[in-house]
């Protein structure tokens, strides 16, 4: 082999990978990306049922039930619209009404959400980045979360909880 | 006062960072020895200056003194003294000083044992480190002073985050950062050769320790940090493809191309110039890894800082070194002369292909980690990659690379033999093939691609241990023989073989502990038996408990098998009374062989019943055992006896070295 089929070998070698991890990658992005919403872009935008996608609001006060064998159905507001929320299994340590929440899942046809993994932040003044971002921009920021949040420098770790699949 | 000191060795330190930034280099370009040795004695300085303003900080803390910001936010003085110390890196500022002090640690060993290096080398590589460690300096001390004084001192600090107050804080920080920080000595020498057009194997075996040193590191420092999360956050996951988490995996991907591809530019003079550009890449994605965990953009497990001031500051140290050392690369880099040729089918070109797989599978990460933080500010469309994205394409790309692992060292330099190094692997064949049939048989049939990758990992391993039996002639050879040979053997092909079958081991543990672990989640009253993998799992009772800092309630469950009973389990959930509100789930673990059964507590329920999840991991700490196995073949490696040939102390330098774990 010449030097210059050497190179052309290790060349086109190396381009076939990068092909190969391309189309992965592509078809990864595809079927496996997750979107953010909020109750009120999820009643403006009219998902469709069984399409997974991240749900970010507040937990409604009062609206917190306790089923048996560790069901449990909240509603998740932002302001502007409410959705309801099912969830089977042990919800994070600081899972609380009126805190912020992100729950991953998808719509049923009753129009309940689904959630299979519910998402909350290990502290008393955090409140998740994306769920902030879009109550910012409804205009329904009060002050006083941008006051606790900077109060504490140190917000901290994820908790997460994962059901039982339905 | 000890604050004030603190402060005014950091000052210090960043005032020493610049002479040496700057004076080395105006002497190489002079030729001045006298001016390039200024390097040295500014580098053991700028350690000494550091280190007093790092202890000046343990000080702080030890002594809660609340006078101080940081110390008030993220200590208490009930908290135990372990975690007072811990506590220093747990927070921004403190690591942002744990950086730094340990970028100066791994300027001055450089400084103290490299006398053997040509003086302008040195003279460049320190000069380098210097600018470095000047952006991060100005970074602390303008952005993130850890020694603010609070104008009225309050009685009682905030506390450490309940999470991070466990053990595993005391060891994954630094370790990660050993190896981050470990990486800008490659990248040092990198830009020392780019600007001083000059490379050579010799530049190779410099490297190549330095680079093993932070490979080694970081490889403990990620797999510490997922065991930590495994049973801290109480849900028994190990790896969540989480951003902080991709930000350690990247930089130690590109780190093990550059360990193999330093390998073939040593022996072989070959790969120069892409050595060089791995070398700068791996620092890169390691300051990339310290900008999205520390400027905020994420919001995950480790994200502590909020403040963008501090996001911009870091993003312009990240395009400023990564920006100028590509743009140093594209200009210089010609200027290198290319080295040996080889065969396709050859060690190099083995290697050659090991560093395509492990670029490329960095490549998926880098894009699944940074298309959503793209995504967001072009689009304004929020989207999570998550872990089926990494499974669909991360995955895909290791296989090749695992099937191709045992040929490597099988196969001669420059010319290989590939029917010979298959028909060598056969044995290792066979054993896969057995392997997978027996687990396909023991599982009946139940998933396909388990005992795929189960054989997979046993032929890796056999493979390592094949190359070992070929090269002792164990099976060939009187015992004395193979003993002897065993003996002669370089402890770098030791080393290979342990770190090889260390990856073989480690995805044995993860196809186990996803395919067959058992959970089990359900609320529990006392006396309630619940059967999980076949042991009998009965709830006992719950208790209150008075800790140093915090309350907890603790449930007994006694775990047997077989009628049998095997031992008592006591998983506890903490309310952290100094952080309202604040709790953690500590999760309780029984380990048998290499499985566990874990189990860990959720709420209680109105009626004296607790929600509980337990769950039988089988194998789960083969995860952990085979990153320990890749670090203990790359301190073999390491204490080879070519690594330590022509340096004036071998001896003493090595065992610093390693002093230094």
């Amino acid at each position: 082999m010449t030097r210059k089929q050497r190179r052309l070998t290790i060349i086109g070698g190396s381009l076939a990978v990068l092909a190969i991890a391309a189309a992965l990658v592509l078809n990864a992005m595809r079927d496996s990306i997750v979107f953010f919403s909020t109750p009120t872009m999820v009643a403006e935008k009219h998902i469709l049922p069984g399409r997974r996608f991240r749900l970010g609001g507040l937990v409604q006060p009062g609206t917190l039930k306790r089923g048996d064998n560790l069901a449990v159905t909240f509603e998740v507001a932002d302001g502007g619209a409410q959705l309801p929320v099912a969830f089977k299994g042990i919800l994070p340590d600081l899972f609380r009404e009126g805190q912020g929440v992100v729950a991953e899942g998808a719509l049923d046809a009753s129009g309940v959400f689904r959630a299979d993994t519910v998402l909350a932040k290990h502290d008393e003044t955090y409140m998740p980045k994306d769920v902030a971002d879009a109550l910012k921009k409804q205009g329904h920021w009060k002050d006083d979360y941008g006051a606790k949040a900077n109060a504490g420098t140190s917000q901290t770790a994820q908790g997460a909880s994962q059901g039982a699949k339905q | 006062m000890i604050a004030e000191t603190g402060h005014y060795a950091l000052v210090l330190a960043l005032a020493l960072a610049l002479i040496q930034s700057t004076v080395p280099i105006l002497g190489a370009r002079l030729n001045d020895g006298a001016l390039m040795n200024v390097a040295r004695s500014t580098a053991l300085a700028q350690l000494l200056f550091v280190a007093l303003s790092f202890a000046a900080l343990v000080t702080l803390h030890v002594t809660s003194d609340f006078s101080v910001a940081n110390v008030f936010e993220n200590s208490h003085s009930l908290k135990p003294m372990i975690y007072k110390i811990t506590g220093v890196w747990g927070n921004h500022e403190g690591s942002m000083l744990l950086w730094v002090s340990i970028l100066a640690l791994f300027g001055g060993l450089v400084a103290a044992f490299g006398n053997n290096l040509p003086l302008s080398l040195r003279a460049h590589v320190l000069a380098v480190q210097a600018w470095i460690a000047s952006a991060f300096y100005l970074f602390i001390l303008i952005t993130s002073n850890p020694f603010l004084r609070i104008a009225n001192p309050p009685i009682e600090g905030r506390d450490l985050n309940p999470v991070l107050q466990d053990i595993g804080l005391a060891v994954h920080p630094p370790m990660l950062y050993l190896g981050y920080v470990g990486f800008s000595i490659s990248f040092s020498f990198a830009i020392a050769a780019l600007l001083e057009g000059r490379i050579d194997a010799a530049w190779a075996r410099w490297v190549r320790p330095w680079t093993l040193v932070a490979w080694i590191f970081l490889t403990l420092g990620i797999a510490m940090g997922s065991y930590w999360a495994y049973y801290e956050l109480g849900w028994g996951g190990w790896w969540f493809w989480d951003p902080v988490e991709n930000a350690s995996l990247m930089p130690w991907l590109a780190g093990t191309a550059l360990l193999h591809s330093a390998v073939v530019m040593e022996k072989r003079n070959a790969l120069k110039v892409w050595t060089i550009l791995l070398s700068i890449l791996t620092f890169s994605l390691s300051l990339l890894g310290t900008f999205l965990v520390r400027s905020g953009v994420l919001t995950s497990v480790h994200a502590f800082a909020t403040d963008p001031t501090r996001g911009v500051f870091i993003l312009l140290i990240l395009c400023i070194f990564i920006g100028g050392s590509l743009t140093l690369y594209a200009w210089r880099a010609s200027a290198l002369k290319q080295g040996g040729l080889f065969a396709p089918i050859s060690r190099e070109g083995a290697l050659v292909l090991n560093n395509l797989f492990l670029t490329t599978a960095c490549a998926t990460v880098f894009i699944g980690t940074l298309y959503p933080l793209a995504l967001e500010v072009l689009t304004d469309d929020k989207i999570s990659v998550g872990p089926p994205f990494f499974n669909l394409t991360f995955a895909p790309l290791f296989v090749p690379l695992m099937i191709a692992m045992p040929f490597g060292p099988m196969l001669a330099w420059k010319r290989g033999d590939l029917l010979g190094a298959m028909q060598r692997l056969l044995a290792a064949g066979i054993a896969a093939l057995v392997a997978l049939a027996l687990v396909w048989a023991w599982t009946g049939g139940g998933s396909t691609l388990a005992p795929l990758a189960i054989g997979l990992g046993v032929f890796v391993i056999a493979g390592a241990l094949s190359d070992l039996a070929e090269r002792t002639g164990v099976f060939r050879m009187p015992p004395a023989t193979a003993m002897r040979r065993a003996r002669g053997l370089p402890r770098s092909t030791w080393g290979t073989a342990f770190a090889h079958a260390g990856v073989g081991i480690a995805l044995i543990g993860i196809v186990c502990e996803t395919t067959w672990n058992t959970e089990y989640i359900a609320t529990m009253r006392p006396d309630d038996l619940a059967k999980v993998a076949g042991y009998d799992v009965r709830l006992e009772g719950l208790s209150q408990r008075q800790g140093p800092n915090f309350r907890e309630m603790v449930a007994q469950f006694t775990v047997g098998l077989d009628g049998e009973r095997l031992a008592v389990m006591t998983p506890s959930k903490r309310n952290f009374t100094t952080r309202a509100g604040a709790s953690t789930t500590e999760a309780a673990l029984l380990t048998r062989g290499f499985s566990q059964l874990y189990i860990s507590l959720g709420d209680v329920t109105g009626d004296g019943g607790i929600a509980v999840r337990i769950y039988h991991k089988p194998l789960v700490l083969l995860i952990w055992f085979g990153p320990v196995l890749m670090a203990f073949g790359g301190l073999l490696s390491l204490s080879d006896r070519r690594l330590r040939v022509g340096a004036p102390k071998p001896a003493k330098a090595l065992r610093g070295l390693q002093a230094a774990e």
